[in-house]
């Protein structure tokens, strides 16, 4: 009886502690699968042509830079609408807002982190659009510009709900300091809450940029989906396309193991080391600033 | 002089404020205006049999019924391996790890998880289950790619619900002769249950409404029945009103706002069964 229990025990604590492993090995495994189906596009494809201007796999034309100017273009955009509004939001929710205001003001925002992004992308089409192109006298209203606003909308929950934290976790006591020698709410908002809250807003600022690199489907259906490139600033006036949008248009009608297939893996596999980069740089101002905390109490 | 400074910044701080709850006010009636604007727009389309039909004339008439009941049993296979896995891998942070540095590989690891684009989660999906494994474009591919894809989720806030069980009950329970995973399981775990219940939802929520994962992994354009086994490929809400809305030309508008109502209903009421959840449980607590 006593064998027995032990024996579950032990079998119990290995099964929980694979399971805690599991983490590591699915990064591990995604990026084996990419590299796997990615790398043939070295050999496939040189690399004079791969860093061309041209997106046209259907003659053979497998140049990514459109795609990449295309998501840089979007993801800027949407980063200048998503820092200041969500660092805002966070701030009036964190320092300003009344607690029943709070109350109501998370799950709000925390319910359009949950809207799925096609029913973003469908209102993007059919609302937003046809008003931007009238109002922006454009030919067509599948722009850049477009994207840029409703990616701005998805990477605001990730802002808000990071920068939150952060100022959150400023001690009460500086306030207090700031407020003693006779600095008003605003100053001691800008001068003292917000620097010691720098590395998590800068997190913060990091992983909704990140959120809005990898978004899809809202890019895919308002963007327009021409493979230019974009780098003058009335391209984001103008119809783009991003690596998201090009991986999830076409891969439904590629051959398997065509290189027109392994070129759209090698753009995930672009994608994924462009958001384990923003992870890792991310997760190690988290670490830091924890550090210093740790220290000061100390 | 001094009274001019202090009535000056006084103002710059009404100034201040009055913009920042703009700026908030602005983040926030997009997403009000947003769920009314469906609401009133889809509301005229719902009907039993646009509810329990199939589509007809090309998806230009007809019901949702196989996208609605698509994305039902995706979700309840995203349930079925992301759950245990999750919540067993929150248990493993919470109440075994030590702090080294496999640990910390665990933590970067899942904050990675949570990163990747879903449409790399796709291709992923498309390059293991699809073809390696050879699932082929089916349920099961679907859900397995939708589990990894919620995993962070369910794993980080499993992991603080847990962590928000005082220490005293497991010291009790461990000097009362019980063993650790008696511990877990009988106290720790009953107590953190809702809180793990939130995140499991907002967990599922997310991967039921996500569409790029399951684009080449179990998502059909169109069935004319029921996916029979989880071999099948199968419709999906969120798929299907990306195909109305760009792929079907002289779509009737009222079956695409019917179908976006339906999605958003299906996804907001799973995040307000959470958040009911979530304060219900703040305010029974003892501790």
């Amino acid at each position: 009886m006593k064998n027995n229990l032990t024996f579950r025990e032990f079998l119990i604590t290995r099964l929980i502690q694979a399971a805690g492993y599991s983490a590591i090995v699915f990064v591990a495994l995604i990026f084996f699968f990419l590299l796997r189906e990615g790398l043939p596009t070295l050999a496939e494809v040189d690399g004079s042509s791969l860093l061309n201007i041209r997106w046209y796999p259907i003659e053979g034309f497998f140049g990514i830079l459109p795609l990449i100017t295309g998501s840089l273009i979007v993801t800027l955009g949407a980063a200048l609408i998503a820092v200041p509004f969500g660092i805002g939001t966070a701030v009036y929710i964190s320092e300003i807002a009344p607690r029943w205001m709070r109350e109501i003001l998370k799950p709000l925002v925390e319910l359009l982190g949950g809207l799925p992004s096609v029913v973003l992308g469908f209102l993007g089409i059919l609302v937003l659009s046809p008003y931007l192109r009238v109002f922006l006298d454009l030919p067509t209203g599948l722009t850049a510009f477009t994207g840029s606003l409703l990616l701005g909308g998805i990477a605001v929950p990730t802002v808000v709900s990071v920068a939150e934290d952060a100022l959150d976790a400023v001690p009460r006591a500086y306030r207090e300091g700031a407020w003693a020698l006779g600095a008003t709410q605003w100053q001691t908002i800008w001068r003292v809450t917000l620097p010691a809250a720098r590395s998590g807003v800068l997190t913060a600022v990091m992983l909704g940029v990140g959120r809005a690199i990898g978004e899809t489907m809202t890019v895919m259906m308002v963007t327009g989906n021409a493979p230019v490139l974009a780098v003058k600033l009335s391209s984001l006036f103008s119809p783009v396309r991003t690596m998201t949008a090009t991986i999830a248009a076409e891969m439904g009608e590629v051959a398997n193991g065509s290189t027109h297939y392994h070129v759209l893996f090698f753009i995930g596999m672009v994608l994924f080391i462009i958001s384990l980069i923003v992870n890792i740089i991310a997760s190690s101002v988290v670490f830091r600033a924890k550090k210093r905390a740790e220290r000061i109490l100390s | 002089m001094m009274r001019l400074f202090a009535r000056n910044r006084h103002t710059v701080q009404r100034l201040g404020f009055s913009l920042i709850t703009l700026m908030a006010v602005v983040t926030v009636l997009p997403i009000v205006g947003t769920i009314i604007f469906i609401l009133l727009k889809g509301g005229s389309a719902i009907s039993f049999e646009f509810l329990s039909g199939f589509p007809h004339n090309g998806m230009r008439a007809g019901g949702i019924l196989p996208a609605i009941i698509g994305t039902l049993y995706l979700t309840i296979g995203t349930a079925v391996f992301s759950v245990p896995l999750g919540i067993a891998a929150a248990i493993y942070l919470a109440e075994y790890a030590k702090d080294n540095q496999v640990t910390r590989l665990i933590r970067l690891a899942i904050i990675n998880l949570a990163g990747i684009p879903s449409v790399v989660y796709g291709l992923f999906g498309l390059g293991l289950f699809v073809l390696f494994l050879q699932f082929g474009t089916s349920i099961l591919a679907a859900s397995l790619t939708l589990s990894i894809m919620t995993l962070p989720v369910i794993i980080s806030t499993a992991e603080e619900a847990l962590r928000s069980v005082p220490q005293a009950f497991r010291t009790v329970s461990i000097s009362l002769g019980a063993t650790r995973w008696q511990t877990i399981r009988r106290i720790v775990l009953k107590e953190a249950l809702p809180g793990i219940l939130t995140g499991v939802i907002l967990g599922l929520e997310r991967a039921a409404g996500e569409t790029a994962p399951i684009l080449f992994t179990g998502a059909a354009f169109f069935l004319p029945r029921l996916p029979q086994s989880p071999f099948d490929a199968t419709m999906a809400l969120p798929y299907h009103l990306f195909v109305i809305s760009t792929q079907v030309p002289e779509m009737p508008i009222q079956i695409q706002y019917g179908t976006a109502l339906v999605l958003l209903v299906f996804v907001l009421s799973m995040n307000m069964i959470a958040t009911v959840i979530r304060s219900r449980a703040r305010a029974k607590r003892q501790w």
